[in-house]
């Protein structure tokens, strides 16, 4: 029972990706949004990590695993240039006060 | 229970708790301040994966550049003066009792799939292995994604850039 398996490992990046989709959907802050997505990142991460070890699948896991941190780093840069632009046009960035596509 | 065990249960009561945390104050910055511990723990379980190198990208791209980017955009996005740091939330009941479905789901699924488990033997480091990889079988993804990043700085730069009234 507390013999760490492979089911340990994929059970923690559940309720990891559980937490990070409760926070997409409650939060109203776009940030918060944003840290969300990086917990299910996190979460998929540990899913590609932990298959690679127990099923004996060379590095493919991790070399995606290194791929996905490359995307969120990106992603985080770009929606972060997004959210200021928002910032700028309507003085903040409640997600359910946003709802012009224009000025 | 030995270390290995020890350790798993630590660094995972470490992210869980901290990721609780992140998703439910309403203080911003506390909620970054928190998800820098969930980094450090999710780096903490890449070790015990036998993932060495992902841990150190893991610290140094996510504690040192994303979080480092989310806390400016915190700072540039709220009335520091006014102190109105916090944040609104909205669907708490509803959204609590779909995400604990999706939980109770997803946590099952997991436990009761019969996995076929099958460890290789662990090599002492995977740096070698790595980049082995990256020059080889993985090279036309490397070549990409750098071009990818540099897209995405120009684009960012290009987006968040002031215009000159």
């Amino acid at each position: 029972m507390f013999q760490v398996t492979l089911q340990h490992f994929l059970v923690l990046s559940a309720i990891l990706f559980s937490l990070g989709v409760y926070g997409i959907v409650t939060r109203k802050n776009a940030v918060m949004v944003l840290m969300g997505i990086e917990l299910i990142l996190n979460a998929a991460n540990i899913n590609f990590v932990a298959f690679a070890k127990f099923g004996n699948f060379g590095f493919g896991g991790q070399m995606y695993a290194l791929f996905v941190i490359v995307l969120a780093a990106a992603e985080a840069a770009i929606a972060l240039a997004i959210v200021l632009n928002i910032y700028k046009t309507f003085t903040n960035v409640n997600i359910d006060e946003i709802d012009n596509l224009k000025e | 229970m030995n270390y290995y065990d020890i350790l798993f249960y630590l660094f995972a009561i470490i992210t869980l708790v901290s990721a609780g945390f992140v998703v439910t104050t309403r203080n911003v910055i506390y909620s970054a301040f928190f998800l820098l511990f969930t980094f450090f723990g999710v780096a903490g379980i890449y070790v015990l994966l036998a993932a060495d190198f992902i841990a150190v990208v893991q610290i140094m791209v996510y504690v040192g550049g994303i979080l480092i980017l989310l806390l400016f955009g915190v700072m540039l996005t709220n009335k520091i003066t006014n102190v109105d740091i916090r944040t609104g939330t909205g669907n708490l009941l509803p959204a609590s009792i779909a995400v604990g479905l999706l939980m109770g789901a997803l946590v099952s699924v997991m436990i009761y799939t019969g996995w076929k488990v099958q460890p290789g033997e662990v090599p002492d480091t995977s740096i070698k292995q790595l980049g082995a990889l990256l020059i080889t079988d993985y090279l036309l993804i490397f070549e990409l994604l750098g071009i990818l990043l540099l897209i995405a700085l120009i684009g960012a730069a290009s987006i968040a850039r002031r215009d000159k009234e």
